[in-house]
């Protein structure tokens, strides 16, 4: 029967004409609309941002870390491996020890020394690509794949492997390995050769360096061969065969540059080169060079020995942090140089073991088990996230406080809501009069600007998810339009180190924000709908 | 006052029994009704008559359950109905009483027809609506086709003349088939020609289907076409002559 429903198909029709007929209050949609597209962009971008931060945090780092406190390490990493094994084998997909010492790095750059603080970090290179994305990071694409200390026959990728565009923003290393290497010693030999012609006042030649250097390669370049030849071998697996592999030159006898290398090492690329404006990467040193390096000895006090070094390949993670502090080395060579290895029982030390859990353990969980069977005062046991806590909280807070004042800007948009809508229920005082006389009860009226709230907040909302989806799609091509307008970077590569403005789309997210829109647009018309329902019918009926 | 008993079998349609209503405004009291007694049989058709601020158009709404009396009884068809739940209230409003006002009081928003069709979108929910909907409609078209507005069905009440949105609301307060018509000065707003239209409309009604009238007016000329003259004074009933309303029923 009719007197048990509920009426509110007038409610329908009255929301949808005052929708249609209320262009003021589609003015309060319009800012809905924006607060819910700025909120959808940023969060976005922002958990694009923090996604890809973790991604190469946890790419570089393992998942856990089991150091220990001090400088000189601690003996035999064998056992330590098969302990962690013991406690917490389940759960752990690979281990790889390293040794880890602040350092001076120092190369020339046209006969200038510069010298860098750096963290110098030996690592197994056949393990240490199983515990975190390290491979992935090299310039040398046979190195991506299995990395190895020796200088590489050119091949070096002269683009970023890690962008998606093509362009060549690396020229410098096309000749990068041992082209450069035998350039450089032949250039160093004629320069030496001239300065000799000099002074016996004997002026030879009028040629350029350059082209003497290019005669001479070009005369040597069967040599070429077979150097390629005996890098090759490195990826038969036979690497420690190669002459070159972390091999110093026999003591006594003058070392050969053109034909051999200094113990390889792969430092940071930030250490190495800068970006400039137009995103083309300016390098100081190649791979190929040498340099030297000052570390402290394992002994009490440490004594701070230098050695010389080749750099092979360049180290780049895309963090700053990391790409201009970092230096790879071959973990032996670090050991014994540093005197770790116990020269009565041949075990060595290290500083730390890496370690990578498989994909579904329980990253905590590993950690405590860990840290139950080894005493605290002797090792640091920690996870990616625990190491990088005070960055990964800061992104989380800043997304937090961003988020709080853009639902301001809603909240904003609900008190322009509530202002038109008292406007709308005294200038439909007499309309409201009207329904009570033909029976419409207080709660159906009440309804009718709810209902309309609710529309304005669906409006609103569904407007700026889509705004706000089209942009986040879009946003690397309104960059370009915005950059092309302005004529200024908007997104500039040589600081973020990404060529894209990442971007996730979170459903969840967007459900709350929507959601909070629509709460917003509707409370915000609760007290209007409170008031016209109060409103006495006679009294309301006598409005003009 | 033989005339005004009421017969054991049929109660009066509508009746009023001391019902007092007073207005505060600041400090002074307005006293507005002042025990006022009022019977319309079924079928009958009154015309209530009095000066400005006499308590006419307040004993109308008071009838039409839109003010409640501050004292005495309303009683509908035998029923009382001043001291119902809101609710209720709400609903006899929108099933057994039909009003019509001075200025019209149509929605503006919605069309002629959609106008006519108000309370039943008010009665039903969308459901309902959408199983009732053709039936009430054609009921709507043949309403406002009654009063010659068949042409006009999706008119806004802007684009349409005084008579024409009177005769809109008139449809309005029949469509719900109502025990009773309450018209507040229907012609206060309309020239000669188009009142004398409006008040035929009413007489008809009366005449044809019985329906009972309750007219506001100030006019004795058009209080005249009515069954019977009830005049209040000074809030309480003056006159009330109801001999013709007895032979229209």
């Amino acid at each position: 029967m009719a007197d048990n429903s509920i009426g509110d198909m007038y409610k329908l029709l009255l929301c949808w004409r005052y929708l249609r007929t209320r262009w003021i209050a589609l003015a309060s949609v319009i800012s809905v609309t924006l607060g819910v597209a700025t909120m959808i962009v940023v969060n976005s971008v922002m958990a694009g941002f923090s996604h890809e931060m973790q991604t190469r945090i946890h790419g570089i780092l393992s998942d856990i870390v089991f150091e220990s406190h001090s400088l000189s390490g601690f003996q035999d990493p064998q056992w330590h491996i098969e302990e962690i094994e013991r406690a917490a084998g389940d759960q752990i997909a690979g281990m790889t020890p390293t040794v880890a010492v602040p350092a001076m790095l120092s190369f020339q750059v046209r006969g200038q020394w510069v010298t860098r603080q750096v963290m110098f970090i030996g690592i197994d290179p056949r393990t240490h690509a199983q515990v975190s994305d390290f491979g992935q990071y090299l310039q040398h694409p046979t190195n991506r794949e299995q990395l190895s200390f020796s200088l590489r026959e050119g091949g070096y990728d002269t683009t970023d492997s890690q962008s998606p565009t093509e362009t060549p923003t690396r020229p410098a290393l096309e000749h990068a390995g041992w082209p450069h290497r035998r350039m450089r010693v032949e250039r160093e030999r004629l320069w030496k050769e001239r300065l000799e012609t000099k002074k016996s006042a004997e002026n030879t030649t009028t040629r350029s360096v350059d082209q003497q250097v290019h005669d001479v390669l070009a005369a040597t370049s069967p040599k070429d061969d077979s150097a390629e030849t005996s890098s090759d071998v490195t990826e038969d697996g036979e690497s420690r065969k190669n002459p070159f592999q972390t091999a110093r030159p026999a003591q006594g006898r003058a070392m050969d540059p053109a034909k051999e290398q200094f113990t390889g090492i792969v430092p940071g690329i930030g250490l190495a080169s800068f970006r400039n404006r137009q995103g083309v990467d300016q390098f100081l040193t190649l791979p190929g060079d040498d340099v030297k390096i000052t570390f402290p000895t394992a002994g009490t006090p440490p004594k701070a020995v230098s050695d010389n070094f080749t750099i092979v390949d360049f180290y780049e993670s895309k963090m700053s942090e990391y790409d201009s502090n970092f230096v790879f080395v071959p973990i032996d060579a670090l050991q014994r140089m540093r005197g770790m290895i116990d020269p009565q029982t041949g075990i060595p030390s290290v500083n730390s073991i890496q370690i990578r859990l498989k994909p579904d353990a329980k990253l905590n969980e590993v950690r405590d088990r860990l840290r139950e069977v080894f005493p605290s005062d002797l090792y640091a046991i920690a996870t990616w996230r625990d190491k990088q806590g005070p960055l990964l909280s800061a992104v989380d807070m800043e997304m937090a406080v961003l988020n709080i004042l853009l639902f301001l800007i809603i909240a904003v948009a609900g008190f322009g809501i509530l202002a038109i809508f008292f406007m709308i229920v005294v200038e439909k005082t007499r309309d409201i009069g009207i329904l009570k006389a033909l029976g419409a009860t207080s709660s159906g009226i009440a309804g009718i600007f709810l209902g309309y709230g609710l529309f304005l907040g669906l409006l609103g909302a569904g407007a700026g998810l889509v705004l706000g989806l089209s942009i986040t799609y879009n946003i690397n091509q309104i960059r370009l339009v915005v950059e092309w307008c302005t004529g200024s970077r908007v997104f500039d590569p040589s600081i973020y180190y990404f060529f894209q403005i990442p971007t996730i789309i979170d459903p969840v997210t967007i459900g709350w924000i929507i959601i909070g829109a629509i709460v917003i647009a509707t409370g915000s018309s609760v007290l209007p709908a409170v008031r016209a329902a109060r409103l006495h019918a006679v009294e309301a009926l006598r409005h003009e | 006052m033989s005339d005004l008993e009421i017969p054991s079998k049929t109660p009066p349609m509508l009746e009023t029994r001391q019902v007092c209503k007073q207005y505060q405004s600041g400090t002074t009291t307005l006293e507005v009704l002042r025990g006022v007694d009022f019977t319309l049989k079924e079928g009958g058709f009154l015309a209530v008559v009095g000066q400005s601020g006499s308590g006419k158009s307040t004993l109308l709404h008071v009838m039409g359950l839109l003010d409640a009396p501050d004292s005495g009884e309303v009683w509908i068809n035998g029923r009382r109905i001043d001291n119902l739940p809101v609710r209720e209230k709400d609903r006899l409003r929108n099933s057994s009483i039909g009003m019509v006002f001075q200025a019209y009081h149509l929605l503006p928003e919605l069309t002629a027809l959609e106008n006519v069709l108000a309370p039943l979108l008010i009665r039903y929910g969308i459901f309902d609506w959408f199983t009732q909907r053709r039936a009430a409609q054609e009921k709507a078209k043949a309403l406002l086709d009654r009063f010659g507005l068949s042409d006009r069905l999706h008119h806004r009440p802007r684009q349409l003349s005084g008579g024409e949105m009177q005769r809109v609301a008139i449809a309005r307060a029949l469509i719900t088939d109502p025990q009773v018509l309450l018209a507040d000065e229907p012609t206060g707003n309309l020239d000669e020609e188009s009142g004398a239209g409006i008040i035929e409309a009413l007489a008809e009604l009366n005449r044809d289907k019985g329906l009972s009238i309750v007219l506001v007016t100030h006019d004795a000329d058009i209080a005249s076409q009515a069954g019977g003259i009830v005049r209040l004074a000074a809030g309480t009933v003056d006159i009330m002559n109801s001999g013709a309303a007895d032979s229209a029923a």
